[in-house]
């Protein structure tokens, strides 16, 4: 069944294949009358039987034969015999189907159906499946019916389980039999069912097991992906957990009124600025998780107007679950501005609601607080900030020179990490625990495969100690500074040469791991922070930008400690998508110049980003490739009130960049060096964006 | 002797071949000379058939061994008007040192009868043997029924038996062979399968083909005990590979390539046979006995109990010319072929002693003279709890530093209907240059494997034994013996060859079939059309399960 060249047919065979089509199309022109006429005479359907036996994907045929069926049961309702052998005649035209063709749907389909109908054997079916799964071991049709006649008859997951070891012993080169036993382990595990209580040995053993699939034959992909589901349900925590929030836990919020970025906080990376007369409160969690809403998590201050809020998640395919919630806490009015920091204290999980997809409850009761201070700003100044242009220049870019000023920001770095917050029930909730101690052994054993003849080239080897190694990280840090970064962009790095026709997944787990390496250590975060001194407005100071640009990076990750950035420095990347970026909620300068972004499409993120001001996607390649039409999710913005004239693709790209930027509140945006970016495609800006002051460095009037 | 009828005469007395003994390779002769238009007499002086290939009762097989050699009669009947020259035939008998104990005559006796022993074993078939090919194309497996070997193992140095790993999913589950050395077992079977791809670009060198099978499996970095599982559990060699100045056998690298490809293509041949290895049931004496059945269909004429006491020859040129039975009866023929154990006491005329020298090349058998010690154990349970047919293979030096030559054991249960329910038979095998050395080896595999009752008081040991070692199967019955090792030969007349020390046929079959192409040049071996049932595929070959 697999792996069998296909021959180029000879003269007499296309001869008989005709001979064969025109008997078929005769046979399909009775049939389709009968069917027409509703003839259920024994005629005409043990025609349509011959006409399944030779061609099993006739639907229409099965469809008519279940009507045949219906009728002749509504017959003979009383006589169980005339049931029985009107139903067995249809298992043996299924069966006789099969023969001809075992991955025909309409027949595995029919043959439910009639076991639905009840009155079979299902011992009999049982052994026919057998003889099926003997022909082609791994054909998911089969499969497939297989996990219906187990739930049909009831039959245990843990016999199903053994059947899919038998199987796997057999011979181990079945992604049907591994992925049944995926299938059967969660349910089990889940159940907690009797010898399936503790997940750390089914582990423990599973992975034993597929290491014997795996060194016996590592070119066969099939135990390398059950290995993966492994590693998967490992390090997935089980209970939601708070990783990082914004403001963090600790932090003096200085709200500076309009638009200003302070210099004169303790802290440069927890001043912020707002114009809106609130700002969000983010809450980063280790997996997706639903159930977060004012009575779940509680916001206690002197903000009293913070009573009910709203909290939204922030995903991406507008799903109830995320992995980030946020909502918008409001400032005191401006008339009652004070000197006075006021306390906020955030709780969560001290009942129960916060559920993770898999179903986990937050079970780590969390606390974390910190202090909003607003400060007077004559709106004057900020008026005059304003009209200012942001430059990205070099020149602009100051590193950290005195120690008290890195300190400070170290200090800053430190509290990002979410560690003290909880109120542990276990205080080692990091700690390496079993898990770490699995991945461990992980990591040796495939080093060892590695290290052997003939293997050093391996590529899923390579990949899955990259990928092990990578979850050890995750899972130590930051209670170990033993980081195998270094030993995983290697690794990454060899695959791209390797393999070139992933090289694009390579690149991009290259760039969420260098993102990781640089980001994990304060001495490299405090190589890549700097003040910027492109204002020359009096109340503006220097407010500290990441700049994260020249680092080839294809994508961008490690969100959860990045929650603070206002200023960012993307440029000279290779981006093709800036997927997760949302999660920035306070990001107000953003330079996504030089990469290689083709479409609006792909800044989707920019849409959820509520505080973004500054955007530069100058030399990107927007316009250049045929753009992904799959996005029309909003009204044209053409329909009424456009006199310029466009043509199609153009309106394509333009719908794209109106539903982008329309909710923005953008005042700079530089677009040069894109295709797009053409004296229509401005004006069309200018006209739509009515808060833009600057576009491409020149001042809008 | 005297009490058995008198001989009947046989009609006619003339024959283009006379076949006396009825061994494998006799029985295949008959069938294939039948087959080819030959009229055919095949004779046998004992009353079973299968001569040294025979599967037989306890006392047939005592008395078969014990044999004493038969002289050939001081009196020949003599028949003044003859125009030969008649020459005295005598037989030797291979089996020397045979030692049978019966350590349950309670249990043995009763079911003395209802045991088929081999006389040659440890014996199977691979499923991919030409053997096979050869069953199906003559038609013999007509009269054939085989059951699986299930499973083989490999002693280790401790005795502890593990299974061999032989096929992909072995090695997946095999317990016993860490990670790292299941993944360069494996690596290695795939270099051998893309080696054997034809017109594959990933061959193994000319200069490495030539080079012993052993210094390869070296220089691919197999550690030893992966080299021992390959050598001697699944390329089947007999002689140490790693002693140099005893390198009397060192195999090939290219005839280790094949026995690895033979036994691979074996595993899996069958849908219902899952190891590598078939069995006939009833023993293997079935095998002879099907291609006489064979035989007797195409015509040719079958008379058991026969003695044939002299050969005819011409008075002038002392050409072959006939024999004389024990009846005194003459029956002339064109060729004849005698089992091996018959010698001629003068020289016949066209045997100059070069001649004799070349047909042994001829049929590429080994010139050296070298013995074969069996052995057979019958214990009432099973070495392997949980299994009944299975091949052990003791490699060199693991019973004892000196062991020159592995060791096979093959056990069989009931199923194969070799013995009564409820018993199980351990076939034994191993070259030997001499007696001692035979009888050592034989011993040593016995100690490990099998609880031996003290001679004195069997009733009482019985119990004692079984209360210290629950594991070890106690011994009823043994017998062992030293086969000597005699090849065929191609005159006017023609010596077949003798069981040899292999585990499968194919050596003996291949001797077989350049005996016959030698003494019918002009004739194929079984003509493709025997039987219009033949079917083509290998369900043609009946599995009972």
């Amino acid at each position: 069944m697999h792996g069998r060249p296909r021959k180029a047919p000879k003269p007499e065979d296309e001869a008989a294949s005709a001979a064969k089509a025109e008997k078929l199309r005769l046979l399909q022109s009775q049939f389709l009358s009968n069917h027409n006429n509703k003839i259920y005479t024994k005629e005409a359907v043990d025609l349509s039987a011959t006409l399944l036996e030779i061609n099993p994907e006739s639907y229409t045929a099965w469809n008519y034969r279940k009507l045949a069926v219906e009728h002749h049961l509504s017959l003979l309702e009383s006589d169980p015999d005339s049931v029985n052998s009107l139903l067995n005649e249809e298992l043996r035209v299924v069966e006789n189907a099969l023969r001809q063709n075992i991955k025909s749907y309409g027949a595995w389909h029919h043959r439910k159906w009639v076991l639905s109908k009840g009155n079979t054997s299902i011992d009999h079916e049982l052994r026919l499946l057998d003889k099926f799964q003997r022909v082609d071991s791994r054909n998911f049709h089969a499969w497939n019916y297989r996990r219906f006649l187990a739930a049909l008859m009831n039959r245990s997951d843990q016999d199903e389980l053994k059947y899919t070891e038998d199987m796997i012993n057999t011979n181990f080169s079945n992604y049907s039999a591994w992925h049944n036993r995926s299938v059967l382990l969660s349910n089990l595990l889940k159940k907690k069912a009797e010898g399936f209580l503790s997940k750390e040995d089914i582990l423990s053993e599973e992975y034993q097991f597929v290491h014997q699939a795996i060194f016996t034959d590592p070119d066969d992909q099939s135990g390398w992906f059950y290995h993966l589901w492994l590693l998967e349900q490992t390090v997935k925590d089980a209970s939601p957990l708070l990783v990082s929030s914004w403001p963090a836990h600790g932090s003096a919020v200085n709200q500076l009124g309009d638009w200003c970025l302070d210099s004169s906080a303790s802290s440069p990376i927890t001043s912020f600025y707002s114009g809106l007369g609130a700002f969000p409160l983010v809450l980063y969690f280790n997996q997706a998780v639903e159930g977060v809403n004012s009575s779940t998590v509680t916001v206690e201050s002197a903000l009293d107007k913070n009573k009910d809020l709203i909290w939204k998640p922030l995903s991406a395919n507008n799903s109830h679950t995320s992995q980030l919630w946020f909502t918008h806490l409001h400032f005191p009015d401006k008339k009652i501005q004070s000197l006075e920091a006021l306390p906020v204290e955030v709780s969560l999980g001290h009942s129960q609601g916060i559920i993770s997809s898999s179903g986990m409850h937050y079970t780590h009761p969390s606390r974390f607080s910190f202090t909003v201070r607003t400060q007077p700003v004559e709106t004057d100044f900020a008026g005059a900030h304003q009209e200012e242009i942001i430059s990205w220049k070099d020149e602009y870019f100051h590193i950290y020179e005195t120690h008290s000023q890195e300190l400070s920001l170290a200090v800053s770095f430190d509290q990002l990490h979410f560690r003290n917050g909880h109120e542990s029930t276990t205080s080692d909730w990091r700690a390496p625990d079993w898990r770490a101690q699995v991945i461990d052994e992980e990591i040796e054993c495939f080093r060892e495969l590695l290290r052997s003849d003939g293997l050093k080239d391996c590529k899923i080897g390579k990949l899955t100690l990259a990928r092990l190694l990578t979850a050890n990280d995750k899972m130590v840090f930051p209670c170990s500074n033993k980081l195998n970064h270094s030993e995983v962009l290697e690794l990454y790095s060899e695959l791209m040469t390797l393999d070139p026709s992933h090289y694009h997944y390579y690149k991009d787990e290259h760039s969420l791991v260098l993102l990781q390496q640089v980001i994990s250590n304060t001495d490299s975060m405090l190589r890549h922070s700097f003040h910027f001194r492109g204002l020359t407005s009096l109340t503006i100071g220097s407010p500290t930008c990441l700049r994260l640009n020249n680092l080839s990076l294809s994508r961008i990750g490690s969100f959860e400690k990045l929650l603070w950035v206002q200023m960012l420095d993307l440029s000279h990347n290779e981006l093709r998508s800036i997927e997760g970026l949302e999660a920035m909620q306070v990001l107000s300068c953003l330079n996504l110049s030089k990469n290689k972004l083709s479409s609006f499409t792909a800044l989707e993120p920019l849409r959820r980003m509520e505080s973004l001001r500054v955007l530069d996607i100058s030399y990107n390649e927007i316009g250049t490739h045929s753009v992904d039409t799959t996005k029309y999710l909003c009204s044209s913005p053409l329909s009424h009130s456009v006199e310029i004239e466009w043509n199609h693709d153009e309106i394509v790209t333009v719908w794209e960049a109106f539903y982008l930027l329309k909710g923005l509140n953008l005042t700079q945006l530089d677009i040069v060096g894109n295709a797009i970016a053409d004296e229509k495609f401005k004006l069309f800006l200018v006209k739509f964006l009515p808060a833009l002051k600057w576009l491409d460095g020149k001042h809008l009037l | 002797m005297s009490d058995l009828p008198p001989y009947p005469p046989i009609d006619p007395t003339t024959y283009d071949l006379i076949v006396v003994g009825t061994g494998l390779a006799e029985s295949v002769i008959a069938a294939a000379a039948s087959s080819a238009g030959k009229s055919v007499l095949h004779l046998d002086p004992n009353p079973f058939y299968g001569s040294h290939f025979a599967s037989l009762s306890l006392p047939d097989l005592s008395s078969f061994l014990h044999q004493n050699p038969r002289p050939s009669p001081t009196q020949i009947p003599s028949n003044n008007h003859s125009d030969f020259t008649a020459v005295n035939l005598a037989t030797t008998s291979p089996y020397s040192h045979v030692q049978i104990s019966n350590f349950a005559p309670e249990i043995i006796d009763p079911n003395s009868t209802k045991f088929n022993l081999d006389v040659s074993g440890p014996r199977v078939l691979f499923c991919a043997d030409k053997s096979i090919d050869l069953i199906q194309k003559s038609g013999a497996h007509f009269y054939l029924n085989f059951e699986s070997i299930d499973s083989s193992f490999i002693a280790d140095s401790k005795g502890e038996l593990t299974s061999v790993p032989d096929s992909r999913a072995a090695i997946f589950k095999d317990k016993s062979l860490s990670l790292i050395e299941k993944n360069m077992l494996m690596r290695f079977f795939k270099l051998v399968q893309q080696h054997l791809v034809i017109d594959g670009d990933a061959k193994i060198s000319e200069d490495d083909l030539e080079t012993p099978f052993v210094d390869f499996l070296t220089k691919m970095k197999l550690p030893p005990k992966i080299k021992s599982i390959i050598l001697y559990a699944i390329a089947m060699v007999d002689f140490d590979q790693d002693s140099k100045d005893d390198c009397r056998e060192l195999l090939k690298t290219r005839d280790g390539i094949d026995q690895l490809a033979l036994y691979n293509s074996s595993i899996g041949r069958f849908p219902n046979a899952p190891g590598a290895w078939i069995y006939p049931l009833y023993g293997q004496g079935e095998l002879p006995q099907a291609f006489c059945r064979r035989a007797a269909v195409k015509g040719c004429l079958y008379v058991l109990r026969m003695p044939v006491v002299a050969l005819l020859l011409d008075k002038g040129s002392r050409h072959y010319r006939g024999v004389r039975l024990g009846s005194g009866q003459e029956i002339l023929s064109s060729k004849l072929v005698l089992d091996s154990s018959f010698t001629v006491e003068e020289p016949l005329s066209s045997s100059p002693r070069d001649s004799v020298q070349e047909s042994l090349q001829v049929l590429g058998l080994r010139k050296v003279k070298r013995k074969v010690a069996r052995g057979i154990c019958i214990t009432s349970s099973s070495l392997k709890s949980e299994l009944i047919n299975f091949l052990v293979v003791y490699p060199p030096r693991c019973l004892y530093p000196e062991q020159a030559t592995a060791v096979r054991v093959l056990q069989m249960g009931a199923n194969f209907a070799v013995c009564p329910s409820g018993m199980f038979v351990l076939y034994l095998s191993a070259l030997c240059d001499d007696i001692d050395q035979g009888n050592t080896l034989l011993r040593a595999v016995i100690d490990s494997l099998i609880v031996l009752p003290t001679c004195d008081n069997p009733e009482s040991s019985f119990t004692d034994q079984c209360e210290n070692s629950e594991v070890k199967p106690t011994l009823l019955w043994s017998a062992s013996y030293i086969q000597e090792l005699n090849m065929g030969q191609v005159e006017s007349i023609s010596y077949s060859p003798m069981p040899d020390g292999n585990l499968n046929y194919n050596d003996l079959l291949d001797a077989t079939v350049k005996l016959f192409q030698k003494m019918y040049p002009d004739e194929d071996f079984f003509p493709q059309t025997l039987s219009p049932d033949n079917s083509e595929d290998d369900g043609g070959l009946s599995l009972e399960m």
